[in-house]
C-alpha cells in the first residue's frame, strides 16, 4: 500500500523545497558531505565517551546519593568504578568534552545545511524501510541538537527547560547514539567512496573561479540545476574551521586556567580574579548555597567504628598533607592547579576506627543540591585526598568551603564538597 | 526488499528499542515539555537558522547579481569578506547568547562573576574579525593592483 501511494505522491510533488531544483548551491555534493562526516565521526565517539566518563565519575553505582539518574537501569548500571588517579583525569575527559562540543558546533550545522534537501525528500516515504529511515535520522539530528542546545546553555547557567539537565542530557545521548550508530554502520561505505571521489589538497587547491558541481550523485545531494558559485569549497570548509577554531580559541583558557584563563573571551569562566590566595573560580557562592558564617563553635562530626568531635583547631594540630590538584566543574572549566593543606582522608579513616574498604559519607553544610556525597575506598585511601583547611597558605575564604572542604585527584568539582560537617566511614 | 535493506530494516527496529528504553526515561519528568524540546531541535537548524541565514544570504548575491558593478572593489570581490567574519561573530553569537544578553540569572548567584563583560567582548571580537577581513581585503587589492 505504501508502494503505490508512494508511487502516486511522486508524481504530485509540492512546490517550492520538496522540488529538487528548489535546491541551487553548487557545493552541496557527497564530497562535501563526507569530508564533514569524517570529522563528526570520531568527534561525536569522542563526546559519547568523554560524557560516559563524566556520568561515570561521579560514581553512581557506589552509592544513591552519587546518581543523578538512578532509573538508568542498563544504560549505566554496568560502569566501573572511577579512579582515584592520575590528578588529571577527569580534568582532561570533562573538559575535551566540553571545549570538543562547542568546536563541533559548526561542524554540525555545516552538516545539517549539506543535507538540508533531504528533508524535504519527495515522496516522503518510498517504503517501511525508508520511512524507518527518516524516523530515525529525526532522532538523529533532534538528539544532536538537543545534546548540544542542552549542554550550551547548562555551561551558561541557563536553565530555561522544564525538565532536570542530569537526565535531559544523559538519557538524550542514548537516544541519540542508538541512531548515530545505525547512521554510522549503514554509511561508512557512501562516506569512505564519496572522499575517495575527489582529492582534498586538490580541492584545497581550487579557487572560486575554477569551482565547479560535483556529478550527480544517487542521494541527489547534487543540484540538478547548480547556480553559479559564490565562494569556493575550500572557502566553505575554511569557514566552518575558523568557525570552530574561534570558538575553541575563545574558551579553552577556562579549562587551562591559570595565565591562559583571560584568553577565554567568551567562555563563563573566563574572568581573571586577581592574585590572592583564594582568588580562583567558584562554583557555588556561600550566599547562594545558604551557608551563614561559621564560628568556633563549628565541630567536625566524625563516625566509624569511634565517634569523634574535632574543633578547626583541632584538625590543624593534626598531621598536615599538602596536595597540589586542580577542580574540574561538569562546566568544563576549572580552577587551575592550587596548593591545598589539610588533613588525609586515610588519617581521619584511621582516627575513625574505619576498615580499609570502607567508603565515605561526606556531607555539608549547605542546602539544595550536591550537599553530600560517597567516595570509594580508593578515593579515601589516595595519599592526596584531603579534608582542606587551607589554601594557598591561606585559611580556606567562606565561599571556598570554610572551616573545611574535600579536595580529591580526579573527582567531579561537586563532590569535593565544600563547607563540610559530617565524614561518615562505613562498609556500605 | 534487497538484502541490504532488510539488514538495515532489522539495524533500525533494533535501535529504536535502545532509543525508546532511553525515551521512556527521557521523558519521565515532563513527557510534553521534554518531547517538544526534542522536537524543536530536530528543525531548528532547518526551518529556523537556515531560513534566517539562507534568506539574508541570498538577498545580498540577489543584489549583486543586479548590480554587477558593486560587486567588485578594486578589481576584487569583497562578498566572502562580509560572510566570513558575518558568519564567524554570528556563530559566537549563537552560541553564547544566554551570558551575551545577560538572560541566566542564577549565574551572577552560583560563581559570584558579572555577565557584563561579555556583551563588550563579543562586540570587540566581531570588530576584530571585520577588521582582518577588511586588512586582507585591502592586501588583496594592493597585489592586485602591483
Amino acid at each position: 500500500m505504501l508502494g503505490r501511494w508512494a508511487h502516486w505522491t511522486a508524481g504530485h510533488s509540492p512546490p517550492g523545497p520538496f522540488r529538487a531544483r528548489f535546491w541551487r548551491s553548487p557545493l552541496r555534493g557527497p564530497w562535501f558531505t563526507a569530508v564533514l562526516s569524517v570529522v563528526l565521526l570520531p568527534g561525536i565517539t569522542l563526546m559519547f565517551l568523554t560524557g560516559l566518563a563524566s556520568y561515570a565519575a561521579y560514581d553512581p553505582n557506589l552509592a544513591p546519593v552519587n546518581d543523578t539518574t538512578p532509573d538508568k537501569g542498563l544504560l549505566g548500571s554496568w560502569l566501573p568504578a572511577w579512579p582515584a588517579g592520575p590528578w588529571w583525569l577527569y580534568w582532561v575527559t570533562q573538559g575535551v568534552h566540553v571545549i570538543l562540543g562547542l568546536v563541533l558546533i559548526p561542524v554540525v550545522l555545516a552538516k545539517l545545511w549539506s543535507v538540508l534537501p533531504k528533508l524535504f525528500e519527495w515522496p516522503p516515504a518510498r517504503s517501511v524501510a525508508h520511512l524507518l529511515d527518516r524516523a530515525s535520522l529525526l532522532l538523529l539530528v533532534g538528539g544532536a541538537v538537543f545534546e548540544l542546545v542542552t549542554g550550551v546553555m547548562n555551561i551558561q547557567y541557563y536553565y530555561a527547560w522544564p525538565f532536570v539537565f542530569y537526565q535531559a542530557h544523559y538519557y538524550g545521548a542514548w537516544v541519540f547514539i542508538a541512531a548515530f550508530v545505525v547512521h554510522v554502520a549503514f554509511r561508512l561505505g557512501r562516506m569512505v567512496s564519496a572522499l575517495r571521489s575527489r582529492s582534498l589538497i586538490r580541492e584545497l587547491r581550487t579557487p572560486l573561479s575554477a569551482t565547479r558541481a560535483e556529478p550527480p550523485d544517487p542521494d541527489r545531494l547534487v543540484s540538478p540545476d547548480p547556480a553559479a558559485p559564490t565562494i569556493s569549497r575550500r572557502g566553505a570548509l575554511g569557514m566552518v574551521a575558523l568557525s570552530s577554531l574561534a570558538l575553541l580559541m575563545l574558551s579553552v583558557g577556562q579549562t587551562i586556567g591559570g595565565r591562559a584563563r583571560s584568553t577565554a573571551l567568551l567562555a563563563p569562566r573566563g574572568q581573571d580574579l586577581g592574585t590572592g590566595p583564594n582568588d580562583f573560580q567558584v562554583n557555588k557562592t556561600a550566599a547562594m548555597a545558604g551557608i551563614v558564617p561559621v564560628d568556633d563553635s563549628w565541630r567536625l562530626q566524625l563516625h566509624g567504628t569511634v565517634s569523634r568531635s574535632l574543633s578547626r583547631a583541632k584538625l590543624l594540630a593534626l598531621p598536615q598533607h599538602t596536595a597540589r590538584l586542580p577542580i574540574a566543574c561538569v562546566e568544563g572549566w576549572s580552577t587551575g592547579i592550587q596548593t591545598w593543606t589539610g588533613v588525609r582522608l586515610t588519617d581521619l579513616a584511621d582516627l575513625a576506627g574505619a576498615a580499609p574498604g570502607d567508603r565515605l559519607l561526606v556531607e555539608s553544610l549547605q542546602r539544595g543540591g550536591f550537599s553530600a556525597a560517597t567516595l570509594s575506598p580508593g578515593q579515601v585511601r589516595t595519599p592526596d585526598a584531603l579534608l582542606a583547611l587551607q589554601v594557598n597558605g591561606a585559611d580556606l575564604s567562606l565561599d571556598h568551603g570554610f572551616p573545611a572542604r574535600i579536595v580529591v585527584p580526579a573527582l567531579p568539582g561537586v563532590h569535593n564538597t565544600k563547607w563540610v560537617t559530617r565524614l561518615t566511614f562505613s562498609a556500605g | 526488499m534487497t538484502r541490504r535493506e532488510s539488514l538495515q530494516t532489522i539495524a533500525l527496529l533494533a535501535s529504536f528499542v535502545v532509543a525508546g528504553y532511553a525515551a521512556v526515561r527521557l521523558l519521565a519528568g515532563n513527557p510534553i515539555g521534554i518531547g517538544a524540546w526534542f522536537a524543536s531541535s530536530a528543525i531548528i537548524h532547518d526551518l529556523v537558522l537556515f531560513p534566517l541565514y539562507a534568506g539574508l544570504d541570498a538577498v545580498l548575491v540577489l543584489l549583486l547579481r543586479r548590480h554587477p558593478t558593486w560587486a567588485t572593489v578594486g578589481g576584487v570581490a569583497w562578498l566572502n569578506h562580509l560572510r566570513v567574519p558575518a558568519a564567524v561573530s554570528g556563530l559566537l553569537l549563537l552560541v553564547w547568547s544566554p551570558l551575551i544578553l545577560r538572560l541566566p540569572t542564577a549565574f551572577h548567584a552560583a560563581s559570584g562573576l558579572s555577565a557584563q563583560p561579555l556583551l563588550p567582548r563579543w562586540l570587540a571580537v566581531t570588530a576584530v574579525l571585520f577588521g582582518l577581513s577588511l586588512a586582507t581585503l585591502l592586501a588583496r587589492i594592493a597585489t592586485k593592483r602591483r
